[in-house]
């Protein structure tokens, strides 16, 4: 009988933690497709965050280092310049990559490090129960910003690709969603390009996946999808804001 | 025959890091370290390896972590504010179980304190630091050439064990120039690191570099394993340097810049006919306890002497075990004891044994 559909191979058989309609799973799923698609997943080392995907380290099949909280790509940095002919990625989320790691994020991203990164933005703290994060959109409700997210006392968001792609380091930068099925299908395109600029020593790759947090939200999982094209696209427009291969046309 | 070189302290970490097979550092910028990442800056490029600016202590700590969870003899040198900022990275790398080498040149706090030497930082370096049931083996040597040995020493004891090393010496030992050469540094020991994230090349299960046990069961479980590392290491590792403490009354003890300046006044004191010793720890964890006990059958007295307000003093306390008094005497913010302050110090504790 022929395969049609199956688990990727650089994904173990552990369950996932995730809730349900987070897509998280979807995104680690692309992930993994394109590490097997791409041939790279013995000869690739991941590093996991401090946030919901805190134990990626047992749903990719590669070897896995997890890093404390925001420091994901100095750790990426320290294995990639040990190892610089293996696949070195990071997947991380928004409190993770844009708050307390935004210092390592600007500067693997300024040095041109030749990684790639994964970036959740579901808009809020998940692992710890839906508190503001850099990305939370004006007027959000969140457990710290409970009247609304004021940007005159609690700041504005940060749109990570856009700031990123100022910078003369990053080779790739890019924002997907994972909202619908032609989204998903050009989300894989992007993570399967950013790790294809790296095993081709362009450097620094970065892939925003716009994504959403049922139970943080307070929807259910299709209404979040709702809340994420609804509210979420309109300040984080898709689309590639960096990529050397153009540029250099 | 031996060729002598004339060094810094600093220098000289990084020339017997690089012959320990030490080829990733990662740094930043911090007075009084900061020719330790200036020679590294110099040198790697040159052999094949890697000098890295970080754009914080956060940052060049936690390269660390990925380096030498990718199996690599990684190392980082900073001060101490930087050693407070680090020491997050230090508590995931005990965690996890990675060697690695970490210089810590102690300067007066605290805060942003002074640019002086000081050793002030004991508590930080033997007791924490950062948070977590850990250790680092603590190295404090007291002179350029046993810089270049101690190093050597804790590439290879950080590897035998996986447990992180620190050579901690301060402004002064990092600064001041001593002939040298590097004949005690021994062929790098290969390791098995099969543990290390190298790639699984499909041919083995993955390798995980973690910290994280969320069942206390676990997380008890490795805490555990790794104390009875600990208490190998406390058994067999315990190094220090004595002389004259069989017919001593009073044994000085003092580790680093410290137990220069005590040598020169015990050297005085027994000159007068006073019964004085010398213990020096050389490593400050595990604290030499076993030689303070030796010694304590005998001795009527122990002064401690420090750059700080009190702190070996009492693990001294501890390993003397109320069997004789212990005195401190220390000076602070950068100020180095005189000799004559110390001759002093002892004399007064001499005129209270009679």
């Amino acid at each position: 009988m022929a395969i049609v559909f199956q688990k990727p191979h650089a994904l173990t058989d552990a369950p996932f933690h995730y809730c349900p309609g987070c897509t998280h799973g979807i995104c680690h799923r692309l992930v993994a497709e394109v590490l097997d698609e791409l041939g790279v997943e013995g000869n690739a080392i991941g590093v996991a965050p401090v946030g919901c995907a805190v134990m990626a380290y047992d749903y990719f099949n590669c070897d896995m280092q997890e890093a404390a909280h925001g420091r994901a790509p100095a750790v990426a940095t320290g294995i990639k310049r040990v190892h610089p002919d293996k696949v070195v990625f990071t997947y991380q989320g928004d409190g993770d990559l844009a708050a307390i790691g935004t210092a390592e994020t600007v500067h693997s991203a300024a040095r041109g490090e030749n990684i790639t990164i994964i970036f959740i933005n579901n808009t809020i703290y998940g692992m710890t129960g839906g508190q503001m994060a850099p990305t939370t959109l004006p007027g959000q409700v969140t457990q710290t910003s409970p009247y609304g997210r004021d940007i005159k006392t609690q700041g504005n968001p940060i749109r990570v690709c856009e700031m990123l792609s100022t910078l003369d380091g990053p080779s790739y930068i890019a924002r997907v969603a994972l909202d619908s099925v032609p989204n998903i299908k050009k989300a894989k395109a992007s993570i399967k390009k950013a790790f294809q600029n790296q095993i081709e020593g362009k450097g620094f790759s970065l892939v925003e996946v716009l994504s959403t947090c049922p139970t943080n939200w307070g929807l259910s999982p299709i209404e979040a999808i709702k809340r994420l094209q609804k509210d979420m696209l309109p300040y984080y427009p898709l689309g590639v804001y960096k990529d050397i291969d153009n540029e250099n046309k | 025959m031996s060729e002598k070189v004339l060094m810094k302290g600093n220098e000289a970490i990084g020339e017997a890091a690089i012959r320990s097979g030490c080829r990733h550092f990662f740094g930043y910028p911090i007075t009084p370290q900061t020719e330790l990442s200036a020679y590294m800056a110099k040198k790697m490029p040159k052999i094949g390896g890697v000098f890295l600016q970080a754009e914080s202590e956060v940052a060049a700590i936690n390269m660390v972590y990925g380096a030498a969870g990718a199996g690599a003899r990684a190392m980082t040198s900073s001060s101490s504010p930087g050693i407070s900022l680090k020491s997050e990275g230090i508590s995931y790398i005990a965690g996890a179980d990675l060697p690695c080498v970490i210089v810590d040149i102690v300067r007066g706090g605290p805060g942003l304190g002074g640019i002086q030497p000081a050793q002030s930082d004991y508590f930080q370096v033997t007791k924490g630091g950062g948070h977590g049931d850990y250790h680092l083996i603590v190295f404090a040597p007291n002179s350029v050439q046993e810089i270049v040995s101690l190093t050597a020493d804790a590439f290879n004891k950080s590897e035998e064990y996986r447990v992180p090393a620190m050579i901690l010496g301060d402004g002064t030992l990092g600064q001041m120039m001593e002939p040298v050469d590097f004949d005690s540094v021994p062929e790098p020991k290969k390791a098995d690191k099969s543990w290390a994230t190298t790639g699984t090349g499909l041919k083995r299960e993955h390798n995980i570099i973690n910290s994280l046990y969320l069942s206390p069961e676990a997380l008890e479980k490795t805490i555990i394993e790794r104390q009875k590392r600990y208490d190998i290491i406390k058994e067999k590792e315990q190094r220090y340097e004595a002389h004259d403490i069989e017919d001593a009354d009073i044994v000085v003890t003092a580790y680093g810049t410290t137990s220069r300046v005590v040598e020169s006044a015990v050297k005085t004191l027994r000159s007068e006919g006073l019964k004085v010793g010398v213990i020096r720890p050389i490593t400050l964890w595990p604290f030499p306890d076993k030689i303070f006990a030796e010694a304590a059958k005998t001795a009527k007295a122990f002064l401690s002497v420090e750059m700080s307000m009190g702190q070996m003093v009492e693990d001294v306390k501890i390993a003397v075990n109320g069997k004789a008094p212990v005195y401190f005497f220390g000076r602070t913010g950068g100020i180095i004891p005189t000799p004559q302050e110390i001759i002093e110090e002892v004399r007064k504790i001499a005129g209270g044994l009679k």
